[in-house]
């Protein structure tokens, strides 16, 4: 191994990087700076805390928003808060229907690294007769030219939980 | 959001609070000199303190008797840990620049992140705690690839509900402005159309063609703007022909990741007096925020302008997920406290924070430039563009408020730390009428500018800041 290889272009530079480790770049300039690759990965030991019975709840193909306990207040969250963002008061359990429709949506081309090859996917806001707010979820079993804002849509649960927000997803509605 | 579902009454107080007390200027604040670095994909020959070192440096050139010694301290800004892999990477900067053993503290924000570090360094100073105080930012986002860049961008939204999903800030944006064209186009233009789906193709057609309207401003005034990443000449065919990153979004509509920094330095009146003979005087600030998750965004009431109505908006719920409530808190706060009643009149010029061309609309309507649900017609009556520029476009209104007119986000590049900064600079430097000095290039000059606005914006809209500042000479 001697001096690493030099280039002009960041671009030139990446691929060298995947190739050997280490690249210099040159600038306009002529001053060369040495570019190494540094990997970096880590666990997280990551607890859902106060927001735990959703995703256990998903698992049991349940699906929970959440209600205030303030009787002069009542709002219920789609998406669950364990106190209500109005009034303060601490949140109950509360059971959505399964059925609900598109308040918004989009189809992603790309993604973060992560989901690149999950590409393309349906992203949705799904809102649902009763509660004050909405939910993100994935959108699947359709594609774009089929979805418009109002869409009926419908929950579905993983036969194989992961315990993750993606055991649940919606599909268009049966009629 | 479904009309049908109660809001929220908050338990009501046994009894009621006194009023807020108004806002306290403190002393006058003046912004004297900054510095920014071209902004690019990547400045591999540079790490994040030799960027802030230069534009450090060009700013101190800029101005008489400012030297080092007489900065009392800095408040210094960046995103992202992840994007460097260097943990309190502020304190290296404030070394680097020779500043120990001043006080200094790292600003982080969001995508806000430069515009809170210039309010910021505003509060020490306007506070008395300070009388010179350096605010400096930058973002060094090609150390990691692109769409590892998004990753991170992304880990900026709720990672128990949101980011699993396909954790993509362009997505969640997609999802706003699809919202924002079912409320405002297809229950506006398209309101006479039957077919539901239909009426809804049609609108969001016509707001891609006028989202690209605002791609193709952005990038044609950063022609002349030598420190913009992405200037080029394009037509509005070319921003719909370019690739579909997360629909209605495509490529040209969007910024990018940038490697940049720059500078801004705040004082009290009689130093600014001293270091330049063209003072611009900050006369208002703002903040506002929002939930971090686009699901939990109320169905209320809108905060109105002096210039509103509340019968404007009588079939409106907001926020909602199609606007930003955090920019409207963020303007009222600033306006109050800057004396602006009329912004399109009151104002001269507005840098604000495109990373999408929805956004810009959207800010539009969020600023008070027109009315929620006008954003896509005030666009298209050329209002914020440069009267002196062709675009190809029929633009009868142009030069009424132009807006980003150094190019924005869209076009400059968006290193998140130094973006808000960067907007500062380019304000000042418009108030100051020296674009041509910094650009080498007159042509973005605006004849008589004399007050602008600066608006930087974090994810989804969670928080926002708007800066008002004026010439002070």
């Amino acid at each position: 191994m001697g001096r690493p290889r030099t280039f002009a272009k960041f671009k030139e530079v990446q691929e060298e990087l995947a190739r050997s480790g280490s690249a210099i770049f040159r600038d306009k300039d002529g001053f060369e700076a040495l570019v190494v690759r540094s990997p970096y990965s880590i666990e997280y030991i990551h607890s859902y805390a106060e927001d735990s019975p959703f995703f256990l709840g998903l698992a049991e193909k349940k699906l929970l928003g959440s209600r205030c306990t303030n009787p002069a207040c009542r709002f219920v969250y789609a998406t669950p808060r364990s106190h209500c963002m109005a009034c303060g008061t601490p949140t109950e359990w509360h059971p959505l229907p399964l059925k609900g429709k598109l308040h918004s949506w989009t189809t992603c081309r790309f993604g973060s690294e992560a989901f690149l090859k999950e590409t393309p996917y349906n992203l949705a806001l799904v809102e649902f007769e009763g509660a004050g707010s909405v939910l993100l979820a994935r959108l699947k079993d359709c594609v774009e030219k089929d979805l418009y804002v109002g869409m009926p849509v419908e929950a579905r649960f993983s036969d194989a939980p992961k315990y993750s927000i993606t055991d649940l997803w919606f599909v268009p509605a049966r009629a | 959001m479904p009309a049908r579902t109660r809001r929220p009454t908050p338990r009501r107080a046994a009894r009621s609070p006194p009023p807020r007390t108004p806002p306290s200027k403190g002393r006058k604040v003046y912004f004297v000199t900054g510095g920014v670095t071209k902004f690019a994909k990547a400045h591999p020959a540079m790490d994040f303190r030799l960027m802030v070192k230069r534009a450090y440096d060009y700013a101190l050139k800029d101005v008489t008797n400012l030297t080092s010694d007489r900065i009392d301290g800095t408040r210094i800004s960046y995103f992202s840990d992840h994007f460097s892999r260097q943990l309190k990477a502020a304190s290296m900067v404030q070394d680097y620049l020779g500043m120990n053993p001043k006080g200094s503290v790292r600003i982080e924000w969001g995508g806000a992140t430069g515009g809170e570090c210039f309010q910021a360094a505003y509060e020490a100073v306007a506070s008395g705690r300070m009388d010179v105080c350096l605010a400096a930012g930058y973002e060094t986002m090609s150390r990691v690839a692109t769409w590892k860049g998004n990753e991170f961008i992304a880990l900026a939204s709720d990672t128990n509900f949101d980011f699993p999903l396909g954790g993509f800030y362009t997505g969640y944006y997609a999802l706003m402005v699809i919202r924002h064209i079912y409320e405002y186009v297809r229950r506006g233009k398209f309101a006479h159309v039957k077919d539901e789906r239909e009426a809804q193709r049609l609108a969001i057609a016509e707001a891609q063609r006028v989202m690209s309207w605002v791609s193709v401003k952005n990038h044609i005034n950063a022609l002349h703007n030598p420190y913009a990443q992405y200037p080029k000449r394009v037509t509005v065919d070319d921003v719909l022909r370019s690739e579909m990153i997360s629909y209605p979004l495509t490529r040209d509509q969007i910024c990018t990741m940038s490697d940049g920094a720059a500078v801004a330095v705040l004082c009290d009146e009689s130093r600014a007096r001293e270091f330049t003979d063209k003072p611009v005087r900050v006369l208002g600030v703002g903040c506002g925020t929002d939930t971090m998750r686009l699901a939990d965004r109320p169905f209320g009431k809108v905060p109105l302008f002096p210039h509103e109505k509340a019968s404007d908006y009588t079939n409106l719920s907001y926020p909602g997920v199609h606007s930003f409530r955090a920019g409207r808190a963020a303007g009222l706060e600033a306006y109050r406290m800057a004396g602006i009643t009329d912004p399109i009149r009151q104002l001269d010029f507005i840098e604000l924070h495109d990373a999408y061309a929805s956004s810009e609309i959207q800010t539009y309507e969020d600023l008070g430039l027109c009315r929620y649900g006008e954003g896509y017609d005030f666009t298209t009556s050329g209002a914020p563009f440069l009267p002196h520029l062709d675009y190809g476009l029929p633009v009868p209104e142009a030069g009424k408020i132009p807006v980003n007119p150094s190019g924005g986000l869209i076009a400059c590049g968006h290193p998140v730390g130094a973006t808000g900064l960067m907007q500062g600079v380019f304000a000042l430097w418009q108030l100051q009428g020296r674009i041509g000095k910094h650009f080498g290039d007159p042509t973005l000059q605006l004849p008589n500018a004399k007050r602008g606005a600066i608006h930087s914006h974090a994810g989804t809209g969670s928080s926002v800041t708007v800066s008002i500042l004026e010439r002070g000479y």
